[in-house]
Parts: C-alpha cells; structure tokens; sequence
C-alpha cells in the first residue's frame, strides 16, 4: 500500500489525478455540510436571487429559480459517483466471470459468450442506452440499468483477452494435470491474473460512466428535476447561452473534472498494478 | 508387471492444412523405480506421449496400462495422483498470483490428502524435502531463482506423493551448475521414494546421468529403446547414431583437431 502510494505520488499527474478524485469524492459525501445552501438540491424558489451571475453569495452563480450552482454541483457528485460506483459493481463482475468462462474454457462457450458479447459492442453504447430508456422510464434507477447493459461487454473482453493468454501458461497446466476443479483454476488461478487490469479499467471507466450518465440526462433520459444532475444542468443551462454561462460552464466544469481525475488516476494504477496497455 | 505400458499409441491432429500424425503406433513400458529417458528432436512426439500420459489429451487409438489398469483420460483422482508432471520452464509453471505454499498445496486439496489441519504442516515437509526451508511456503514465486522454482515444482508433484512422475526436460531451462544440483536430487528421490520416472529431453549428457532405459523418437515414431549403456556404445538405429554423434565430446584427440581447424581459418 505505502509502496503503491509512493509511485503514484512520484507522478505528478498521477498524484493530481489521486488528489481530484480524493477530493470529489469527499465534496460528495460531505455536500450537506459543506454547501453554502444545503436546501437548493430540491425544489426551492428564491426568485430575489434568480439568474445571477458569480458573486460572493452564489460562488458559482445561480440557476433560473435562484438556486445556487455550486451547491447543487456538489449534490450532482453524489449522483454521478453513486451512480458510476453501483454500474461498475454490477458490470465488472458480470463482465469479468463472461470473460474469463469464455477465454478459459475455449470452444463452444467462447463461440456463444463472445459473439453474444460482439453483439452489444456493435451497438453505440449511447443509442443502445437511449433504446433502454426509450422502453424503460426515464429514472435514476432505469438510467443504471442502461448504462450497465451497455458496459458489462467491455469487461468480458479485457477479461476475455489476458484469460486466453494466461490459459497457455504452466501454471495452468499444472493445475489441469492435478485435476483441480475448473472453478477453482478459473477463479483462483487465473483471476487474480486478471485483476490488476480490471481495477486499473473500472478507475478509468469512472469518468466515462460519468460521461454517460450525463449525457443521457443532458438529453433528459436520466435523473429528473429537481434532482441535481450534472449533465441536466449543462443542458438546461444550456439555452441561456452565452448570456447566462455560468449555468453551463460550472457544471461543465464539474464533469471535466471528475473524468480528468478518475482518468489520471487510473493511469498511474496502470502503472502500480503493472498492467500492459 | 509394468508400472505403465502403452501400447500401439497413436495420436493424429486435425490441422486446417490436413492431418498431423503427432505419435504413430508407438508402444513401450516403464518398470517400477525405473528411469526411462525419452529423447528426440522437438516434434518427434515426445510432449504429445507425456501429455497423454498425464491425462490431458486423448489418443486417437491405442491404450495406456498403469499397473495394469486401462487408465482412460478422463480419469478419477487416484490415478490422478499417481502420475504427476514437473514442466520445463519454472518461470511460468508457478502462479505469480499465489504463494509457492498454495501452488504446492493444490494438490493436498483435490485429493484430500491428509487433514486439512496438517496440510500445511505437508506442504513445508515437500518444501523441506527438494532442499528448500518450509518458512519459504508464504512467499510469492517472483523472489525465486529459476532452480528454486523448479524445486518448488518437484517439491508439487512430490505433496502428492506421485508413483510415476513424468519429467518434461525438467533442467533445460537452467544453468549448468544449478542442471546438476536438481538431477542430483531428482537421483536422489528416485532412490529414497521408489519412483519412477519417464524423463522427457533432448539433452543426451542428461540422459547418461539419470536414465536406465532410453527410448529414441524420430517424427512421431519410436525408433529404439535399450539400455542406456548399450544405447550409447552400440546404437543400432541410424537416427539414434547421429544423436548420439551430434554430443560435444571433449578428449585430448578431439581438442587437438579442433584446434587445428581453428588455426586453418
């Protein structure tokens, strides 16, 4: 753990990439402390307010009904990560025991799990979330499903490639010629192989669920008013521009940040874990 | 009785450019605490006779005997056990995930040698046995010379104290000095455990030092078997002369016409 700690911190980037995320993570645990108006991620109205520009009351700025921005950006982070945290949770392990069946056990499951899993890597992952939402309704919850269909593939290809290359190795014959059982030689053996790889890519995956999220609700298929969302704010935001920017902008920002960080720090994972590009 | 015959063996594979005859119609048997060399060059066949030994692929016809008994590939845990494999190359024999203890311990665990309460105990006393200190168990293989890993790989086969363990060119990975410390001990346990070995090489100066029998393969084909001492002063197979004529032997005559050669160029 010290020992990982000192590579990541021996790159800077890498160590501002740890320091973001760090940071974003604790904006969303302690919004509700932290905000400077711990009320405005719901309905209120406070037209005195409405539609200014960043002052020393409304860092940020505020919204058209007098909500302020920053404070709503850090609730939006809590949607965003508990949303990215419960796809990767779901997906991953999905993907990974897809994978790892397929490249472990060869012929006939290889031929069904991958071309099933080619299938949804040929879709556009957007038009193929959007299809989600257009027959589920457009909630937080249906939101994840959708992101988590179109994600698991990934998953079951990373897993699928270093599982192939790993099945060639002694090891694995050895365990073979002992007769070990095959969950055990595909769980135990090769797994952990797969490891390092899968974390550094459920990092980076972070900023892209991220992505995601906000644009399906950018498009108005995600979270629903007057749930702060990052991607629902940019795009409602969006039609003041260029009068009102800081509605944009800010949120904007906000999702740079977040992918820019989880992607920095996944890099430098890469880099710990001793993962091949 | 034989420990293993294998009889008429043949093993053809089916390859997009027509089929490959890997073992043809081979047949041959290895005594109790006997050491039956198989050599050839790569592609003779060697490898595809071990791993149908081993159990992990099928003959296209033929049968194998272990101590009598039909043993067909997919087979229980006590034949198994019995037959066990050192591989060639220590560096990826081992998983670099798992302690060299769990590596060695896979065996304990499938075929429930032991109480799980001492198997540990089993473990440290196979390390022990290859020379290596029982502590090392809970180490990764990553800190392993190339010869303690390949002790970590005999010491594996051993835990499950094997009958016959097959050998695939178990030093040809390593360097010299280390070659011979490891035939040592393979010598060694041979005597102490009454095993028996089938020892897959190309390296006929290997041979000498461990083999009682030799059996000599050319393209899927067993051309000779014999004495180990007969094999090298009167080889009566074509192919197994220039085998055996291809050794570096190093005398005062030899040297001195090397050295002439050399001084002419």
């Amino acid at each position: 753990m010290t020992r990982a700690l000192r590579i990541i911190a021996s790159n800077p980037m890498s160590l501002a990439g740890l320091l973001l995320v760090l940071l974003i993570v604790a904006a969303a645990i302690f919004a509700p402390w932290v905000a400077p108006f711990p009320t405005h991620n719901t309905a209120v109205i406070d037209f005195a307010y409405a539609n200014q520009g960043p002052s020393a009351r409304n860092w940020m700025g505020t919204d058209l009904v007098g909500r302020d921005i920053f404070s709503r950006i850090l609730y939006a982070y809590r949607i965003s990560l508990g949303l990215g945290i419960v796809v990767l949770i779901i997906a991953a392990p999905v993907g990974t025991v897809v994978g790892l069946l397929a490249g472990y056990l060869g012929g006939w499951t290889e031929s069904v799990l991958m071309r099933l899993v080619d299938v949804f890597l040929s879709i556009p992952p957007l038009v193929l979330a959007i299809a989600v939402l257009g027959v589920l309704e457009p909630t937080l919850t249906n939101a994840m499903i959708a992101v988590t269909v179109m994600w698991w593939p990934w998953y079951a290809r990373l897993v699928y490639s270093i599982a192939r290359s790993e099945r060639e190795e002694g090891y694995v014959l050895a365990a073979e010629v002992i007769g070990a059982p095959t969950a055990h030689i595909a769980f135990r053996e090769v797994l952990p192989n797969c490891l390092p790889a899968i974390i550094t890519k459920m990092t980076l995956d972070m900023g892209f669920v991220i992505i995601i999220a906000s644009s399906l609700s950018f498009l108005g298929l995600g979270v629903q008013p007057p749930t702060p969302d990052l991607g629902s704010m940019v795009a409602e935001g969006a039609r003041y521009l260029p009068d009102s920017w800081w509605m944009t902008v800010f949120p904007g920002l906000a999702i740079l940040l977040a992918v820019f960080g989880f992607n920095l720090l996944g890099d430098g994972l890469r880099e710990v874990l001793g993962v091949d590009e | 009785m034989s420990l293993l015959s294998v009889e008429s063996l043949s093993k053809t594979f089916q390859t997009p450019s027509g089929p490959v005859h890997a073992l043809r119609d081979v047949s041959l048997s290895v005594e109790r605490g006997e050491c039956l060399a198989v050599v050839g060059e790569s592609g003779s066949g060697k490898t595809t006779l071990a791993n149908m030994i081993l159990g992990i692929l099928a003959a296209t016809s033929g049968t194998i005997r272990f101590d009598g008994r039909e043993l067909p590939v997919r087979r229980g845990p006590e034949h198994r056990r019995a037959i066990q494999l050192v591989q060639q190359n220590p560096l990826s024999s081992l998983n670099p995930k798992r302690s060299i203890g769990a590596s060695v311990r896979l065996g304990l665990d499938t075929y429930g040698i032991g109480a799980r309460s001492e198997r540990w105990a089993r473990v440290e006393a196979a390390l022990e046995e290859v020379g290596l200190p029982g502590e090392m168990r809970r180490r990764g293989p990553s800190g392993l010379s190339g010869g303690q890993r390949q002790r970590v790989g005999i010491a594996r086969a051993l835990a499950c104290d094997p009958e016959l363990l097959v050998l695939d060119e178990p030093t040809s990975a390593l360097d010299v000095l280390v070659q011979a410390r490891v035939l040592r001990l393979l010598n060694e346990l041979r005597a102490e455990k009454r095993l028996t070995y089938v020892f897959i090489t190309h390296d006929l100066a290997v041979v000498r030092n461990v083999a009682d029998r030799v059996a000599v393969f050319k393209s899927g084909e067993l051309v000779e078997t014999g004495e180990t001492a007969r094999i090298f002063t009167a080889p009566e197979h074509p192919y197994t002369r220039s085998l055996i004529g291809a050794v570096p032997v190093v005398d005062e005559d030899e040297l001195q016409l090397r050295n002439t050669l050399a001084g002419e160029q």
